[in-house]
Order: C-alpha cells, then structure tokens, then sequence
C-alpha cells in the first residue's frame, strides 16, 4: 500500500458553490489505489455528488469558486489542471442517462468526446469500436438515444466515457432510473471494465444490495465529512454506518440480528450467496 | 372500487401497452404493482383517474365508467403523485402549490387554508409554507408534489415509482408514511420495482409482463417465486434469495422479510432471545 | 400535421439517401433559382414533373404525397389570391398566370419536402460543418432535434400531472385558456433549463473545447453520383438561364390554339 500506488489523493479539500455560505465538503482526505473498486454512499446531500464533479475538474472549473485543500487524480492537480485535460484521465458518467446523449446516433455519441480532442479520423473509429464492445451495445450502433430504453442509454453513456480511456471511472448513482435487471447489467458491464481493462472505478451508490459485492473499498459520507473509510464488510456492519442510515444490504442486517443473540456467521456477508453458505455452515454444525 | 375489465390499450404511435389486463383493487387495499420499465405499469394505473381512456375493454371507478368521465372529475377520487415533482411544481410558493388543486377542485378559500396546514403538517414542511418550491432540496420537493395531492383527501392514492433516486432513510420514512395512509383507510397504488422496499411493506402484488399481469397475490408468494420474479425482470429480496437457497435444509420458503428470517433461524437453532 | 410528416426525415436506403447533402441543397437552390426566373406555366410544369424520378428513386413517394396534400390548401389560398388580385390591379381573369403562382409554390415544396425526406439531421449538420459553419452551430443544431421528441413527451407529462391535480385545459374562454398554460410552461422551462445544466456538464466532462480543430469520426466525399447530380444541376441553371434571356417561352394558351 505505497504512495505510488495511489490514482487519488485528496488532502484536507472543502468546497463552498458559490453563492452558498455552508460548505458541501469539508476538509476532506482520502486515498484511492489503481485498480480499486470504490463504493461511495452517504444520507441525501452528504457531499457525494460535490466530491465526484472535483475528481473531473467541474468543481472548481466549471461551477467557480474556489477548491480548497490538495486533489490530484491520475498524476494531475485537479485545481490547476482544465477539465478538457483531465478528461482523458478521469470520465464521469451521470445520473440521468438521457442528459448525456447528445448525437443522433449512439456511434457518433461514443466518438463526440475523441472529436472534441482533435484525434485523427482512424483512431477514433478503432476507440470507438473497441468502446462500443467492451460495454456490448454493438447491436445498438446505429440508434438514436431517445429509441434506447434507459438501461441501454446508460451502457451507452459508460462507452462514451470509456472510449476516452481514463485512469478512473467515476459514475454518479448511474442505475436510480433503472430497473434492477438493468442496474445489475450496469454493475457487471463496469465491473468487467475494473477487472479486466484495470480501469479504477468510483460508484455513488445507494442500492447497496446490489452493488456491495463487486466492491473492494467503501467510502461513507455524511454532511460533508467522510465519516467511515475502508473495508466494505467491516463498514456494513459497523454502529456508525446503522446511525449515518445507510441502506446496508439485507443480509449484513440479518447477519447482525444473530449476533445480537450470540449466533455467530464466519463472515459478514453482502450478498445471498455467501450468506446461504455461511448460514448453512452454522445450520449444519448445529445439527451435526 | 377499481375495476379493470379487459382493458386493451394502444397509443397513438400504434404500440399495443396493454393487452387484456383485468384486476380489481377494493377499498383500503394495498397494492404494488410491479414489473421492469416498460411492462405497462403505469400505462395501467393512468386509467384509473382517466388521463388514458380504454382503446378496448373498460375501468369502472366505483362504478363509473371512465371513458365518458372526465379527469378532474375522477381526479377528485383519485389522487396520483407523478415520478418527479418538477413536472408539476410551477408555484410561487409551498402554499401555492398545495393550493393548486384545492381551487381547481372548487373548495372554499376557509377550507383551503384548513387543509393546507394539514397537508403542510403531515409532511413536515410547516417551516417552508412561504418558500420558493424550486429552493427546496430534491427530497423537499417531493414531498411538496406529495402534500399538494393528500391535500384534496383523494380516497385512493397512487404513487408511481416513489423510491428513486431517495436514500435509505427517505425510503424507510415514506414507507412508513405510506403504511400509515393505508391504516387510515386510504386505497395505496403504488407503481414500482423496488422489489426490496415492497418486502417490507408486504402488500398485495400484481406482476406485470408487456401488457399483461402475468402474475398476483401476496408478497410473500409472488416475491418468493423465482421463475414469476426472472421472467419479470426483478431480482427476488436478498432474504428469499438466501432461504431459498437453504430450503433442502428445511427453511421455509416464503420469507422475504429480515425480522421474520432472523427470528425463524433463531428459532431452528432453539435460541431464545 | 401531415404536412409536416412530409419533412421528417426517413431512414432509407437509396441511392439519393447517399448522396451528398451538399449537392443535394445546390440541386434544391437550382430548382428555387429556375422556379422564380419562370412564371409562365410551361417551365413550370417541366419542373414539377423532372423532380419526379428523384422521388421515386429515393421511395419516399408515399410520404411525399402527403406533403403536396398538406401543401394543397394553401396552394389553393394562392391561386384564389392571385386570381383575385388580378383582376382587380388589371382588369382581367389571368388564369394561367395564377395558375402559374401556385404551381411555382408547389415546386419549391415539392424540391424542399424531397431534400429533408432524404438527408438526415446528422448528415445536414455534417454538411454544415464540412462548409466551415463553426460547430457551435451544427452541434445546436443537431442537439434540438435530438431532443424535440423527449421535451415533447415530457410536455405530455407535464400535461397529464397537471390534469391529475384538476386543471382543465379544454374548459373556459379565450383568457382562461391561456392562463391555464402557465402551470404546464413553467415547469416545461424550468426543466429545459435544468437539463441544459446537466448537458453541458456532461460535455465538459468529454472535454467539449479542447481544441480548435475539431475531428469528425465522418467525411462527405463526393462520388461518382454527387459529380452527375451537380452537373445536372449546373446544366439546369445554364438551359433556365439561357431559356430565360434568348427564347419566347409558349404560354398553355398559345400552344392549345396550334
């Protein structure tokens, strides 16, 4: 866990919008490693959304006002750096799909960030092909977004992003419109990327149920503070992540009703298939 | 009452949303009905207050045919609450805006006033009765679009996809509210595929398929049947998905809520707690 | 609207679909050029019929014919018009004249409803942008009609949310009406503001105004059928050019009592 492993490094960062005299984000510092699989979540204006627009540059580029403290994502000093440059380090995709597709047509929507970069007509065709794949919308090709149902917008939108290459992905709760079948293909398509293109990946989050288990690294906010930095399972079950409200999965709740009564699971769990096995495991001695 | 009798439904741009879907919802009954996004669950509940007009087949609101009546009129009766409140909030005020359809339904300027300190009250927006609905936080606002349609005291209420984009609390907060409306008398409708919100609300569930209802009953038996769920397009509760897993141990098979799976496995390992 | 049906764009394959829209447009501003210079019923019938082949080739016939039928009633308004007017500025029933008013506004529609039946937005904004239109240009464009259907569908929401809570939209007189569209108006702009805020964050994040030199991932080339169109074209304009200053053109009249 060195230094030079680390892809974000925020120190002691706090962020007033201007015009606002309560800060969104206050003095805060995290360390985020290449490769990691990140789920950010908090209670309803906690600072999430504010801390993913710093990582790209929107803040303080685009919204003003001054960014205080130290952020460096990817190598690049967000506060001295355009959001254009840190474009092709740090893509974020947004929480409405449909505000996110401006073109005609789902190919050109993938291409829209490559041209606004001026790469050459060839390499743009081969990113765009290989985006297109990577988050398996190649029968979508030719469509226009308003003929897409939302679930496909959103895989579209992530191969937008995605055809630029970045260092890190960060995705602002992309699957609230989405029904769950179509949330859990967002899941899968970006824990693919994670996995297999080693791309780091920041997802604000509040369906922990379906998300907790592709996670490595938790984050919990709460009024602008990060309250609880870390191991996902031992944060779940933690005192302060029931008090801050977290929605945590169901059978993390149900793993902490038997130990209130001294039944004791191997794990904490976070999905049903380990607490089925870890369930069985007591059931059987039990038995046995 | 609502009664749907073979309602066919094609819009105008000739795709066929519902085909011959009958379902009845009685007074003081909870209902979710649920389904993946373009199953026609809300195409559906749009006939119950008129904004769609059966193409075939009819909906009877008490007894009343809706294709003859008119919206405002069924409105009176039928109060829906939209995705998202900024489809809706256009007022200068919180009062204002909970006004809006005091007036339009005709009540007195005292009974206004009345009920819009009620409504203001029930949902904790008191503080914010002359304040801008635009200046209000997204969780605000939403329950402003949900005070301003409580306020006319519909009978039957309908909130479609009222979970979005909300955090944990908010969640457990109007699934509260909303049990608490439906012990007060109301007829609930609620449009959604939270299917983890609806199991701790355990209402009666109607499964939705393109266009048609492929499936009803109580939660505890439609949630907890995997193959209605996946060809649904839902994922079961966490908790049913764990039971069922463990059913050759002899779990029962219909749990979808946390409490009652804690309590059964306390039960099976004879702790009393 | 039928008459707006025969402008919508369709997605066809043909081969005045992939034509150049650029050749397209100097074809549609040739015809416009040909139809003014003539107000004399002969050319202009020629030029209604030789548009003929284009719309079959392109197969947009059907849509076609809903546009001229759109277009009917006003072209009746025209001719009536003409007809009217004449007679009182000169004394006397000009029917070939008024006839020929109306045909020249039937050719345009028909030249105009042919090249937007057959050129997408896409293609038109890339036109737009090979012409050295600056971008901001062809990308506004294209974004308005990318989002005409969703702000029509959520006019329709916006509608039906209103209406659920009692607003009547088909009741009262002419002032009640109109009042009655503020509630659905002002949610309708707030939104569109709104969702502009969000659109231009997502371009900032693809890094919209990186750089001057703005690639394209498409390129309009010419080709063997763009150079034939643009020749007919140019050749079009020389005869009507040509037709116009050294020869007398016929009216219907005339050639009838040969």
């Amino acid at each position: 866990m060195g230094e030079a492993l680390a892809i974000i490094e925020a120190k002691g960062l706090a962020y007033a919008y201007p015009g606002r005299t309560n800060h969104s984000i206050k003095d805060l510092s995290i360390t985020i490693e290449r490769g990691e699989f990140v789920i950010l979540t908090g209670p309803s204006g906690c600072g999430k959304t504010t801390l993913c627009r710093c990582f790209n540059g929107l803040i303080p580029h685009f919204y003003g006002g001054k960014l205080e403290g130290d952020l460096t994502v990817a190598g690049l000093n967000v506060s001295e750096h355009s959001i254009s440059e840190l474009a092709s380090r740090v893509g974020l995709v947004f929480q409405n799909p449909e505000n996110q597709l401006f073109a005609l047509s789902v190919e050109k929507d993938v291409a829209f960030g490559l041209e606004n970069l001026g790469m050459p007509r060839e390499e743009i065709r081969e990113r765009v092909d290989w985006a297109i794949k990577m988050t398996g919308v190649e029968d979508l090709r030719d469509r226009a977004p308003h003929e897409l149902s939302g679930g496909q917008q959103q895989r579209v939108a992530i191969a937008c992003v995605l055809a630029m290459q970045p260092d890190v992905m960060v995705l602002d709760e992309p699957t609230s419109f989405l029904d769950p079948l179509g949330a859990q293909t967002i899941f899968e398509v970006i824990n693919g990327l994670n996995k297999k293109l080693e791309i780091t990946v920041i997802l604000v989050e509040h369906r922990l149920d379906l998300a907790s288990k592709y996670a490595d690294h938790v984050i919990i906010m709460d009024r602008g503070k990060i309250i609880l930095d870390g191991e996902p399972r031992k944060i779940f079950d933690s005192e302060e992540a029931r008090l801050i409200g977290v929605g945590i999965p169901r059978v993390t709740r149900l793993y902490q009703f038997l130990k209130e009564q001294d039944v004791y699971l191997r794990k904490v769990p976070v999905a049903s298939e380990e607490a089925s096995q870890l369930l069985r495991e007591v059931l059987v001695r039990d038995r046995g | 009452m609502i009664e749907v009798k073979d309602l066919y439904f094609t819009y105008p741009n000739d795709v066929e949303a519902l085909k011959g879907v009958s379902l009845t919802v009685s007074d003081g009954e909870f209902v979710a009905i649920m389904g993946q996004n373009g199953a026609g669950k809300t195409t559906l509940v749009k006939h119950f207050n008129g904004l769609l007009k059966p193409s075939k087949g009819e909906v009877l609101v008490d007894g009343v045919g809706t294709k003859r009546a008119s919206v405002a009129q069924l409105a009176r009766k039928v109060g829906f609450v939209f995705q998202n409140p900024d489809h809706q909030l256009f007022c200068e005020t919180v009062e204002e805006e909970i006004s809006f359809a005091l007036r339009n339904f005709g009540f007195k300027e005292t009974t206004i006033k009345r009920r819009v300190t009620w409504a203001l009250n029930l949902l904790g927006l008191t503080q914010y009765r002359q304040t801008s609905p635009f200046m209000l936080s997204g969780g605000e606002r939403k329950r402003v679009a949900l005070a301003s349609v409580l306020a006319w005291n519909p009978e039957v209420v309908i909130l479609d996809e009222p979970t979005i984009g909300q955090d944990y609390q908010q969640k457990e907060t109007l699934r509260q509210f909303i049990v608490q409306l439906n012990a007060q008398g109301k007829t609930v409708v609620v449009v959604t595929h939270d299917v983890e919100f609806v199991a701790e609300c355990s209402p009666r569930v109607v499964l939705m398929l393109q266009g048609k209802i492929l499936a009803e009953g109580k939660a505890e038996e439609v949630l907890t049947n995997l193959s209605l769920v996946a060809q649904a397009s839902l994922v079961p509760p966490q908790i049913t998905q764990t039971f069922l897993e463990l059913a050759d141990l002899g779990l029962p098979t219909n749990v979808i809520k946390v409490h009652d799976a804690s309590r059964i496995l306390l039960n099976l390992l004879e702790v009393t707690p | 609207m039928s008459v707006f049906e025969g402008f919508k764009f369709r997605r066809v394959s043909s081969p005045v679909h992939d034509l150049d829209p650029r050749v397209k447009f100097l074809y549609v501003c040739v015809v416009f050029a040909a139809a003014v210079m003539f107000s004399e019923l002969l050319p202009l019938i020629l030029l209604l019929l030789i548009q003929v082949p284009f719309i079959l080739l392109a197969g947009v016939q059907r849509a076609w014919l809903k546009s001229m039928r759109g277009a009917s009633l006003l072209a009746l308004l025209i001719f009536v018009m003409n007809l009217v007017s004449m007679y009182l500025y000169q004394g006397q029933i000009l029917l070939e004249y008024s006839l020929g008013m109306t045909l020249r506004f039937l050719v345009l529609v028909e030249s105009f409803s042919t090249f937007f039946l057959t050129t997408s937005p896409d293609q038109l904004s890339l036109a737009l942008e090979q012409s050295h239109v600056p971008y901001e240009f062809s990308f506004a464009f294209t974004t308005a009609v990318r989002f005409v259907p969703v702000l029509a569908e959520e006019a329709q929401t916006i509608m039906d949310a209103q209406r659920a809570r009692g607003l009547e939209l088909e009741r009262g007189n002419f002032i009640k009406r109109v009042k009655n569209y503020i509630p659905i108006l002002i949610p309708l702009i707030v939104n569109a503001i709104r969702r502009s805020l969000e659109l231009a964050e997502a371009m900032e994040s693809r890094a919209w105004g990186a750089t001057e030199k703005r690639t394209n991932l498409y390129v309009l080339k010419m080709r063997g059928g763009d150079y034939t169109l643009a020749l007919i074209s140019l050749s079009m304009l020389t005869i009507a050019i040509y037709t116009r200053l050294y020869l007398p053109v016929p009216s219907i009249a005339t050639l009838l009592h040969l």
